[in-house]
């Protein structure tokens, strides 16, 4: 009763995940280096492109229904389904996240920032590196990784705090730049967000690998 | 619970078909016992109501305890044990006479011959076997006449009319359509109300649908035996795994 084809096809909707992680994944790096060199066409880019991301979403689920339909996926094949149903909803919403970030660098337009960019790439950074880290744990079905991936969730929000506090005083200080010092809370909300989807990506992997939900990280915001 | 059984070992002449095997079955639940072909989970079954004293050179080792007696002690009653731990067995199987003579047949044999005792008993156990509906007009026909899954619903009816505590179920759908197999697994849900049902299945969507606890055996050995959400979502060993998705077997 072994069933190649079967596994196969298993193997490639898990494939096709990592795909869609590495689009997200440069959706996202584009789209805070495009705020930083305020460059508006690649915002534009990003913009257009998401629908790919949408629908490669809507592809793998289609795959994962038709398993589950047709070849009755069970203990960890079912799991793995289970899980890439949710993880790529939770890829899905990252790129939204840059696409949220592409808006707000086309809404800044012509203005100049209301301060250089230094924590919020730096979100950016820790953001991608724990997404790119996660899909590695998912290939290998690494739970230690997985764990420690949803701690560094705190560091992320110790960034957004950092941000949030420091243009709330350049907005009292000079209340002409509560709109712009606004684009880039907004921006450092997406990349917070950003952080508490990629841990959730993580704690579906230890269910994947152990059969056990476990809320792993609870972010503050 | 119904069965504990301690260290069981089957064998058939010098072959060793079941090795050491010690479980628990609770009454009044869904039993099913998976496993790859030859893996001796028919030969376990059977071994609960005695079915492989029939058969030459067999021989076990252990002990099969239901409601704590030993079912294999010399002084106890075989058809009596029987009675207790009904079968129904893979291809129905009625025999060559009427609905109403099938279902009757096991309390004939006990001597009972009352119409009106034969009758109510007839009815009932053709209820609970979900079949009284469709035959209720025609019991004195043939029961060769009826569906193969009517058929073997017509079994479980008499299997149901010794009125049994156990009833084993060996492969019971592997003979019939989608929907006459649909139709048993209901029945099986509904039946463990009143009695303990263990069932050998192949069909591991059968096995995770209809049971509460499941065992896999594999080459004569128990390797796991866990609650059936468990065994089919997240079982503890590679072996069972590695079964249920298809990775051998």
């Amino acid at each position: 009763m072994t069933r190649e084809a079967y596994h196969k096809a298993l193997k490639d909707v898990q494939d096709e995940v990592l795909r869609m992680a590495d689009k997200v994944g440069k959706a996202l790096k584009d789209s805070i280096e495009a705020l930083k060199q305020r460059d508006l066409e690649t915002s534009k880019r990003i913009i257009r492109e998401d629908i790919i991301i949408n629908r490669m979403r809507f592809d793998i689920e289609d795959k994962c229904l038709l398993l589950i339909a047709t070849q009755q996926p069970m203990a960890v094949d079912l799991r793995i389904l289970a899980a890439v149903i949710n993880i790529i909803t939770d890829l899905e919403r990252i790129g939204d996240h840059a696409e949220g970030i592409a808006k707000i660098n086309i809404a800044i337009g012509e203005d100049s920032l209301v301060k250089p960019l230094v924590d919020i790439p730096r979100m950016g950074e820790k953001g991608l590196s724990m997404l790119e880290r996660c899909m590695k744990a998912f290939v290998d079905k690494d739970i230690e990784s997985a764990r420690q991936i949803c701690n560094e969730d705190d560091e992320v929000d110790a960034l957004y705090d950092q941000i949030y506090r420091e243009l709330l005083l350049i907005m009292i200080e000079n209340p002409r730049t509560i709109q712009g010092a606004t684009y880039l809370i907004w921006t450092a909300h997406n990349l917070e967000r950003t952080a508490d989807r990629v841990t959730n990506i993580a704690e579906r992997i230890v269910f994947m690998v152990t059969g056990k939900m476990e809320e792993m990280n609870v972010s503050k915001y | 619970m119904a069965f504990k059984i301690k260290e069981v070992s089957a064998f058939y002449g010098g072959k060793q078909a079941v090795k050491n095997v010690s479980l628990a079955i609770q009454a009044r639940s869904v039993t099913a016992i998976i496993g790859p072909s030859g893996c001796g989970k028919s030969t376990f079954i059977r071994c609960l109501n005695r079915m492989n004293d029939l058969v030459p050179q067999f021989r076990l080792e252990g002990e099969i305890l239901y409601n704590g007696t030993n079912i294999y002690s010399r002084d106890l009653d075989i058809t009596e044990v029987r009675r207790r731990i009904g079968m129904v067995f893979q291809k129905p199987n009625p025999f060559p006479k009427s609905i109403y003579e099938n279902a009757a047949y096991g309390l004939r044999i006990q001597g009972i011959s009352k119409k009106g005792t034969l009758d109510k008993v007839v009815e009932e156990s053709l209820k609970k076997a979900a079949l009284w509906e469709e035959v209720r007009d025609r019991l004195h026909a043939s029961a060769l006449a009826l569906s193969g899954g009517q058929q073997q619903r017509l079994c479980i009816a008499r299997a149901i009319a010794t009125q049994p505590e156990v009833i084993l179920f060996d492969e019971p759908c592997s003979a019939l359509d989608p929907i006459a197999t649909a139709k048993v697994e209901d029945l099986i849900t509904a039946l463990k109300k009143e009695y303990t049902v263990i069932i050998v299945t192949h069909n591991m969507q059968q096995a995770a649908r209809v049971s509460d606890v499941t065992g896999f055996f594999m080459m004569g050995e128990l390797i796991e035996f866990d609650i059936t959400q468990k065994i089919f979502t997240a079982p503890s060993n590679k072996l069972t795994e590695d079964y249920i998705t298809g990775r051998f077997g």
